[in-house]
């Protein structure tokens, strides 16, 4: 199975069932991101699929054929979300941060407050309350 | 993760008829569209079958269209697909605004009507819109293609008429006319499951379903007839509760479920001047 | 908005000009977690690894019979407690939970059994067969034959001040249990070298878990190393609990000489690993006509679950905050925590505080009904002032601000006149006054002696603490208290992992301790480091000295006197002081109660970091707004029925409103540039403003979380 990851193309050997989310961390060692619930509920498991966030918990990589997926490790470092969340407070203890991200990432540019909690309601933070990722989201739109 | 993939096997079929034929000759096999129920029961560890066959490629099977009055909605439609159709604001908000209560916005990008419906929950947030829109559940297999009313297509908690060998493919909505009406109670204002969920439309005849108050989405037909004769809200809401057989369950009480029905019948009934 | 700060003078001070301190310097780990290089304990590869995999008791009482191996063992390590070399016990206050039970076990998920294995298919399909002899549990706390502890706190004459009343009002209030929810959930990997074993994985307290570790295994403390790997979140949760997880996969990796990997799902660590108590109190309260509080007979009951863990402290806590920040000069108090047969409860956020504030806040306001006073005006008329004396006799000084944060909220949110306006509407507004005690209680930080060191190096200057860096920002805000302190720009100072073998003693990383007691003493260890610096540069002084290592012990400031026999005096260095103000909207339709605003007003003595300050306070006050609304732990014959994301609620995006936060700063002596702690305070405020909210909207409830199921039931409507 070929697929495009971070803009690499890439040859994946494993079972097709194999969740998208172990097949990022274990066979390409893209460990940015993280299994916090196994259900679809955490979001911590979010990467892009051809620009779409989904839960790679719930993905088998069958399905994700020929698509380009984007992970954490596939922002630059200095993407302006990722200045924003450390500038602002966005990212605390930061287990949730890369799927919150990549959901964030979706988004679009200058999202409003409605469109950034409705759009990033599928993923829970349990350190932050919120309110310095709206902050994170908002200073980096305004780059 | 408890489940395990080892031993598994994944047919891929490359077009519908394809996928009726290995129905047909190399079945038991489990349908896959967009896995966010199944793939919660394999990470759960209680993923019982061991043979699937995966839909996800077939765009036969996606789609949103309207030919002449009838809707159709491709099964593989995913409720991102549905919230921003043009076609489905137009013709059938109330889908809309059920597929925007479903889950998070990654949710809704691989969550499937289809899926829905074939998931057969009491729960399902899109099953009392089809219920209450008089949908037709279009099933194919190998032998031909199939028809069957939403509201004949469950007949026990998770059981559906649909065979083995059958795939839905689609599902056909008349149109609709009046006011549409649709609400969700969840455990909490996103990603939540439904404790009660309510479908409406205020046509010449009301027509009322409503999920997670008995085994099956329910269609309200003595409910909403009661509402057709122009019977008082009062003698309604008796009905209502002849009619409806909610539990108690982990999420809420029968006690509780029974008490928001009568609101929303409430509600719905205040609907339907407009 | 910081009321009345005033610079710090005398201990705590610097002269030197400052750089990082009060300023939102960027976070030290900042970029790696924004880009996926964190290196959180399943991040990390280990070779050769075992998978282990825990078999646990799946009734809550009972005899083990007998245990079947129904599969092929060949490959398999298998542990049970036969295998523990040193002591079966998890080391922590008494000695009651076994860390593998042998022969009997006393609630559902206890650890029975160990398998590991290299390949996880074979691990998952593993079936053994566990029968016991079940006896009969017991879930009911207040029914309890063992009690872990009892505390009794006595001030004045009870029986005087309820003989001075006009009036008495009693209450009762029931909080349930809470799930901290880390988004990370336990892990651990333990890996067997030098004779010993070197544990990695995500904790709060590496001394505790090298502790239990050393009793375990029967090993000399230098054989057992323990790593704190990046943590996704540990609000309590990871304070104690890592202690059984680790000893588990240490007892593995010991065992089959390879490198053992424990890490749980979701279900797991949400059946088996600790949860807050839930409690029940009782108030009976007397007062003037005029509002003034002269009896105050509270009654408190802990539910410990199935082992003592950390129960005897968490009730002292609980106890010592019951009275609320009030002024009171007949106080009884009486608390015990006892036994049931459900999974053994533990730290989180708050630790009682939260439980017994939760009772007084809401039982302030049925007073407040009965007498039919504004509910501000009857805290400010019972709040404490500088030269008060609390419950247990402690006179509070200057650094008292609980008038000032009751009022700047009321200010801040016009609360008396929304009061009026929102009367009779489907809306309420509702506030709590409340204080939390930074530190250990008592003399406990001079029982825990907590050190910490600063070493210069060829590398520069480095922190070396067992505190651990968990969200809250440990590592940031220690470096801004060295940087400063020594004159030294904030990047140029480094902070060591908490590794044991390289870090002393701090403590733990709890009871809101990190700043004010380990902070001071980072501020201590830099003072003298300057001194000794003199006027060379790090780099300069190192080249002509060489490695220099500062270590600095706790002092106890002085004039703190506590007496453990009859819990009177000093219980904490410092309190800070906070007030909450909700907003919340009952819809009538579905009883769903929301949150629409919510302001709270800290007094945190200095925030070092304001930023990280205000994410403690959001953080924490969302928390308590779950606990309060949605975060309900389901029972089931004495396991937890709903062990899953999809049915714990805790608060999404679009549950959480829109918070207004306010940061008074009065500086403590004895804090670090006058910090007193933050971490826990802001959970143990929402609960009661808003049951005091939904109060004034109508809708009396006396038990959280206030589902919508319990409100309809309050609203006097039944289906």
């Amino acid at each position: 199975m070929r697929l495009v990851v971070n803009r690499k193309t890439v040859t994946v050997k494993a079972h097709p069932l194999t969740r998208l989310l172990d097949v990022l961390r274990e066979d390409f060692g893209l460990t940015g991101t993280k299994e916090g619930c196994g259900e679809g509920e955490c979001g911590a498991c979010t990467v892009l699929v051809d620009g779409q966030p989904v839960n790679s918990c719930l993905v088998p990589v069958a399905q994700v054929q020929g698509t380009r997926i984007t992970t954490i490790e596939g922002l630059s470092g200095k993407h302006p979300l990722q200045r924003a969340f450390v500038e602002h407070g966005g990212a605390q203890c930061g287990i949730c941060t890369p799927g919150m991200i990549m959901a964030a990432a979706a988004l679009g540019p200058r999202p409003s407050l409605d469109e950034i909690r409705t759009g990033l309601a599928g993923n829970l933070c349990r350190c932050t309350g919120y309110a310095a990722i709206y902050r994170s989201v908002q200073r980096a739109g305004k780059r | 993760m408890q489940g395990t993939v080892a031993g598994r096997d994944l047919l891929q079929p490359r077009s519908v008829g394809d996928a009726v034929k290995m129905l047909r000759d190399e079945g038991p096999l489990v349908p896959m569209a967009g896995c966010t129920d199944l793939y919660v029961a394999l990470n759960f560890g209680t993923l019982r079958p061991t043979r699937f066959l995966n839909l996800w490629h077939l765009d036969q099977l996606r789609g949103i269209e309207a030919r002449g009055k009838t809707l159709r909605i491709g099964a593989l439609a995913t409720y991102t697909d549905i919230i921003t159709s043009g076609v489905i604001r137009r013709r059938l908000p109330m889908l809309a605004a059920a597929a925007r209560e479903v889950g998070g916005v990654q949710i809704q990008n691989r969550g499937t009507i289809g899926g829905n419906v074939a998931n057969a929950s009491p729960a399902g947030d899109t099953l009392p819109v089809l219920l209450a829109a008089d949908a037709v559940v279009v099933l194919r297999s190998a032998a031909g293609t199939r028809r069957v009313p939403m509201t004949s297509f469950y007949t026990g908690y998770r059981q559906t008429v649909a065979r083995p060998d059958e795939l839905i493919v689609g599902f056909e909505v008349p149109a609709v006319r009046g006011r549409q009406w649709f609400r969700k109670v969840g455990t909490r204002a996103a990603q939540a499951i439904a404790k009660i969920v309510v479908a409406g439309v205020w046509d010449a005849q009301p027509r009322l379903a409503m999920g997670s108050v008995a085994p099956t989405p329910l269609r309200l037909l003595q409910t909403e007839q009661a509402l057709g004769n122009g019977t008082s809200l009062e003698e309604a809401h008796q009905i209502l509760q002849r009619e409806i057989a909610p539990i108690d369950d982990f999420r809420s009480t029968a006690e509780y479920r029974r008490q928001v029905a009568a609101n929303l019948l409430g509600q719905f009934y205040g609907a339907r001047g407009t | 908005m910081s009321g009345f700060s005033r610079t710090p003078d005398g201990v705590g001070s610097s002269s030197v000009a400052r750089r990082a301190v009060g300023r939102n310097v960027l976070r030290k780990e900042g970029h790696e977690k924004v880009t996926g290089l964190a290196r959180y304990i399943d991040d990390i590869r280990f070779d050769n690894v075992l998978y282990v995999r825990t078999v646990r008791s799946t009734v809550p009482a009972g005899e083990i019979q007998d245990i079947r191996y129904n599969f092929d063992q060949s490959g398999f390590t298998v542990v049970n407690h036969r295998d523990i070399p040193g002591r079966n016990i998890v080391a922590l206050i008494d000695e009651d939970q076994p860390s593998l039970a042998a022969t009997s076990v006393r609630h559902v998920a206890e650890p029975i059994l160990l398998l590991a294995h290299p390949d996880r298919t074979r691990l998952t399909a593993a079936d053994v067969a566990i029968t016991y002899r079940e006896t009969t549990p017991n879930y009911d706390a207040e029914r309890s034959d063992l009690t872990f502890k009892s505390i009794a706190i006595d001030k004045g004459r009870l029986d005087r001040g309820l003989a001075e009343a006009d009036v008495i009002v009693e209450g009762e209030y029931r909080a349930g249990h809470q799930e901290q929810l880390y988004i990370e959930p336990n892990g651990v990997v333990a890996v067997p070298e030098n004779g010993g074993v070197t544990l990695y994985g995500s904790l709060q307290c590496p001394y505790y878990v090298h502790r239990a570790l050393t009793v375990l295994l029967g090993l000399p403390a230098e054989k057992v190393r323990v790593v704190q790997t990046e943590t996704g979140g540990g609000f309590g949760g990871k304070e104690e609990y890592p202690s059984v997880i680790a000893g588990h996969a240490a007892l593995v990796a010991m065992k089959s000489g390879r490198p053992a990997k424990l890490i749980y799902d979701r279900v797991e660590d949400m059946l088996a690993t600790t949860k807050r108590h839930p409690a029940v109190v009782r108030h009976r309260t007397g007062v003037k006509k005029d509002g003034r509080l002269t009896a105050m007979d509270i009654d408190v009951v802990l539910d410990g679950g199935a082992y003592a863990t950390l129960s005897a402290v968490v009730l002292s806590r609980g106890m010592i905050h019951a009275a609320g920040p009030y002024r009171c000069d007949h106080i009884r108090a009486r608390g015990r925590t006892t036994m049931t047969n459900t999974p053994p409860n533990g730290a989180f956020r708050g630790f009682g505080a939260p439980q017994t504030q939760f009772a007084v806040e809401a039982h302030m306001d049925v007073i407040a009904d009965r007498l039919g006073i504004d509910p501000l005006r009857l805290r400010e008329r019972n709040a404490l002032r500088p030269g008060d004396t609390t419950a247990t006799g402690q006179k509070v000084g200057k650094d008292c601000s609980a008038l000032q944060v009751l009022r700047e909220a009321g200010r801040r949110t016009a609360f008396s006149k929304k009061r009026k306006m929102l009367k009779g509407s489907n809306r309420g507004i509702g506030l709590s006054l409340f204080f939390h005690g930074s530190g250990f209680t008592g003399g406990g930080e001079v029982k825990l002696a907590s050190k910490a060191s600063l070493a210069l190096t060829e590398r520069g200057v480095q922190i070396r603490v067992g505190s651990t860096e968990i969200g809250q920002g440990t590592r940031t805000m220690h470096a801004q208290i060295v940087a400063d302190t020594l004159g030294l720009p904030y990047d140029q100072v480094e902070v060591s992992v908490a590794d044991t073998a390289t870090v002393p003693d701090s403590g733990p990383t709890v009871a809101s301790r990190t700043c004010m007691i380990v902070g001071r003493l980072l501020e201590r260890c830099a003072e003298e480091m300057r001194a000794r610096l003199g006027r060379l540069t790090p780099a300069a002084y190192w080249k002509k000295h060489g490695d220099v290592v500062v270590t600095k012990q706790y002092e106890k400031p002085p004039g703190l006197e506590w007496d453990d026999e009859t819990y009177r005096g000093d219980a904490y260095g410092s309190y800070g002081w906070a007030c909450d103000v909700v907003e919340v909207e009952v819809d009538p339709v579905t009883y769903q109660a929301t949150p629409v605003a919510f302001t709270t007003v800290h007094e945190i003595g200095r925030a070092i970091h304001p930023m990280l300050a205000t994410g403690q306070i959001e953080g924490g006050s969302s928390q308590g707004l779950g606990y309060a609304l949605l975060e309900e732990v389901v029972m089931r014959g004495g396991k937890m029925a709903n062990a899953q994301l999809t049915n714990y609620i805790i608060p999404t995006t679009l549950d959480t409103p829109p918070m207004t936060i306010g940061i008074l700063e009065n500086p403590y002596k004895y804090g670090p540039f006058g910090a007193k702690g933050v971490g826990e305070m802001p959970i143990d405020g929402p609960a009661p403003a808003v049951v005091n909210a939904l109060r004034h909207a109508g809708v009396v409830v006396s038990e959280i979380p206030a589902t919508p199921e319990k409100i309809m039931k309050a609203m006097g409507r039944s289906g």
